[in-house]
């Protein structure tokens, strides 16, 4: 693009401008065209095979019936929003005139009940996933670390660490939801029910890369650091902080971004079920609602689902090179 | 400081490893890797063990260190045990083992943060530090991480962090071991130079009979595990500040190279046992939480 900026004077110098011209139109050719070339290949063949499968509530939505949903979405999204200030704004005035007529009313704060559009609930999954994260990773992150550091502990900890890590979210959340029904019980609740049953869900999931990895990491640090350690006789908690965390900083973000993964794939499944308003419930309303359009907007939601779940591992890939020592990774 | 300073038998047993035995557990029963290796070394003295791999030379460091303990007999430092790491016996590893995520200078700076916590400023520190560097020649790039360095130059960081602690005893694992041979003379030279100001008591490892000549007072030349003990002990009375140019030609040097060449290559030639090697080499070091 600015091969003009490149200036050679003699002659032979065309042969590198050449060059120059030849490297960019490669890289080019790899970070644009062919992910281009592959993005319609795949549009392509999504909408010839879309029309041949017939389903209950219709035709499979092609990639135009999805891209007419979105637009949709977020015209729903607009319109509810303006409904909103409308209420507000009548709300307002409404307690104005009262007040006027009155100076002793109370004014009577009632909060908008209209229902959530897709892009609140965008909003709602992704506070969710990152509560169910944070959550998973204050325990499984100094448990990880103690357990890198004792081979007993390690000894102690690991079968159950096997054992749970493999189960499904949709085996824990009817356990989850009893245990919240159970012991969250409070006139004036601070999260919904749903939230914390998703939330829950979400933890008990992607503890456990985070936990392995973070063990794993500590564990096989390097000998001689840990002589060097030795020898300064550093105590406990600053052998830890100068030595062990930082050693072990890059098996940590490794495992938390498979934990991130996780908690993403996971919360879709536990918010149909918890019926936390977030994506997952958008999916499952959707289905029993069982319009022509809903195929077409659950596919919407598949693919910003996809689209979230790849950003959620870049800003995780960012904060890792941000933190680390290791610029490599 | 310590009351069992003028205790001590004059100076030669400043430094006294007392009929160490190591013997390794193993799964067909224990190994001896060290049996009877007895040697008292006086203070600023300089000494080289040199051996064949495998013969235990790092087991004694490590042992000296605290970082092994000894099956059988004892390290005693200024006639009190040494049972644990500590900073007072300095190790500089083979390779580096700088802290990958600290610049030179923070390297240096977490030794001396953690030896000289209560006794120095941190004005006083940080002119230490700087000190320290400079002594290695190291203060160009005192604020560049492991990483952005070549290999001479983390070792001589290396050196610097374990200086920088004023050790009673350096002690160093084959030091020059991973750098190519112009670096390494180089080190050396620079060592020679900084042994000359500050007159440590050091214990190297070495596998480079050169080296061995060059810098010792006496080399410890050790013979074949297993059972590895101490098999003869040369004194070198070479002439200091020495300089390898001058030696190469000197009838007393060579005199020196060829003894030490001699029992390597003649009297301990090298018997291949490689399984037992191994066997030592699988053993992990044990892994001790201090304090």
């Amino acid at each position: 693009m600015s091969s003009t900026t490149v200036k050679f004077d003699s002659s032979t110098g065309t042969d590198k401008v050449v060059q120059i011209i030849k490297n960019m139109m490669n890289k080019c050719t790899d970070t644009m065209l062919l992910p281009i070339i592959g993005i319609t290949s795949f549009l392509f063949l999504w909408s010839i095979t879309a029309q041949s499968i017939h389903t209950s509530l219709g035709e499979f939505p092609g990639p135009s019936a999805v891209a007419q949903q979105f637009s949709a979405l977020y015209d729903e999204h607009i319109t509810e929003r303006e409904k909103a200030d409308a209420f507000y704004e009548r709300l307002a005035k409404r307690n104005a005139a009262k007040l006027a007529k009155n100076p002793d009313y109370v004014v009577k704060n009632r909060t908008y009940t209209g229902k959530e559009t897709f892009v609140d609930q965008i909003f709602t999954s992704l506070f969710t996933v990152t509560a169910g994260f944070i959550v998973a990773a204050i325990i499984a992150i100094p448990l990880g670390i103690w357990m890198g550091l004792s081979k007993r502990l390690n000894s102690a900890f690991n079968p159950m660490v096997q054992v749970f890590k493999p189960v499904s979210p949709l085996a824990w959340l009817p356990l989850v939801t009893m245990v919240v029904s159970a012991l969250y019980v409070s006139d004036d609740p601070m999260v919904s029910k749903s939230f914390l049953t998703s939330m829950i869900t979400v933890s008990l999931c992607s503890l456990w890369p985070m936990l392995i990895n973070t063990s794993i990491g500590v564990s096989t640090i390097n000998n001689d650091l840990l002589n060097v350690s030795k020898v300064l006789r550093l105590p406990t908690l600053t052998h830890i902080k100068k030595i062990v965390l930082p050693a072990s900083i890059p098996m940590i973000f490794t495992g938390m971004r498979l934990s991130f993964g996780v908690a993403w794939m996971v919360l879709i499944a536990a918010e149909m079920l918890a019926q936390n308003p977030g994506l997952g419930k958008f999916v499952w309303d959707e289905f029993q609602n069982g319009s022509s359009d809903s195929l077409a907007r659950i596919m919407a939601a598949v693919i910003v689902i996809g689209f979230i779940g790849f950003l959620l591992d870049r800003v995780m890939l960012k904060i890792q090179q941000k933190v680390s020592w290791d610029k490599t990774s | 400081m310590n009351p069992a300073i003028n205790d001590y038998d004059a100076e030669k047993a400043f430094l006294n490893i007392s009929q160490i035995d190591m013997v390794f557990p193993t799964a067909t029963g224990g190994f001896t890797a060290l049996k009877e290796v007895d040697l008292q070394i006086a203070k600023g003295e300089f000494i080289s063990l040199i051996g064949h791999s495998g013969c235990g030379k790092s087991t004694v460091l490590n042992i000296v260190a605290g970082l092994h303990q000894a099956t059988k007999g004892g390290v005693l430092l200024k006639n009190k045990e040494v049972n644990e790491p500590g900073p007072e016996r300095a190790v500089v590893f083979q390779n580096h083992s700088l802290l990958p995520w600290l610049t030179a200078y923070q390297n240096v700076e977490l030794a001396v943060k953690q030896v000289f916590n209560k006794t120095m400023s941190k004005a006083e520190m940080k002119d230490w530090i700087e000190h320290n560097l400079k002594l290695v020649h190291m203060d160009h790039a005192m604020h560049k991480r492991p990483d952005e360095i070549s290999g001479g130059m983390k070792q001589r960081v290396g050196i610097a962090r374990a200086l920088a602690m004023q050790p009673e005893v350096l002690l160093m694992d084959e030091p020059f071991g991973a750098l190519d041979a112009l670096t390494r003379a180089h080190m050396q030279d620079s060592l020679m130079e900084i042994q000359n100001e500050l007159n440590n008591t050091v214990i190297m490892i070495t596998h480079d009979v050169d080296e061995a000549v060059l810098l010792s007072d006496r080399i410890v030349m050790m013979t074949n595990g297993p059972e590895a003990t101490i098999g003869e002990i040369l004194q070198v009375n070479l002439e200091r500040p020495r300089s390898r140019l001058s030696l190469a030609k000197d009838v007393e040097y060579n005199r020196l190279r060829s003894e030490v060449l001699t029992f390597l290559y003649e009297k301990q030639r090298k018997i291949e046992i490689i399984t037992e090697n191994k066997a030592v080499l699988k053993t992990p070091a044990k892994k001790r939480m201090t304090n």
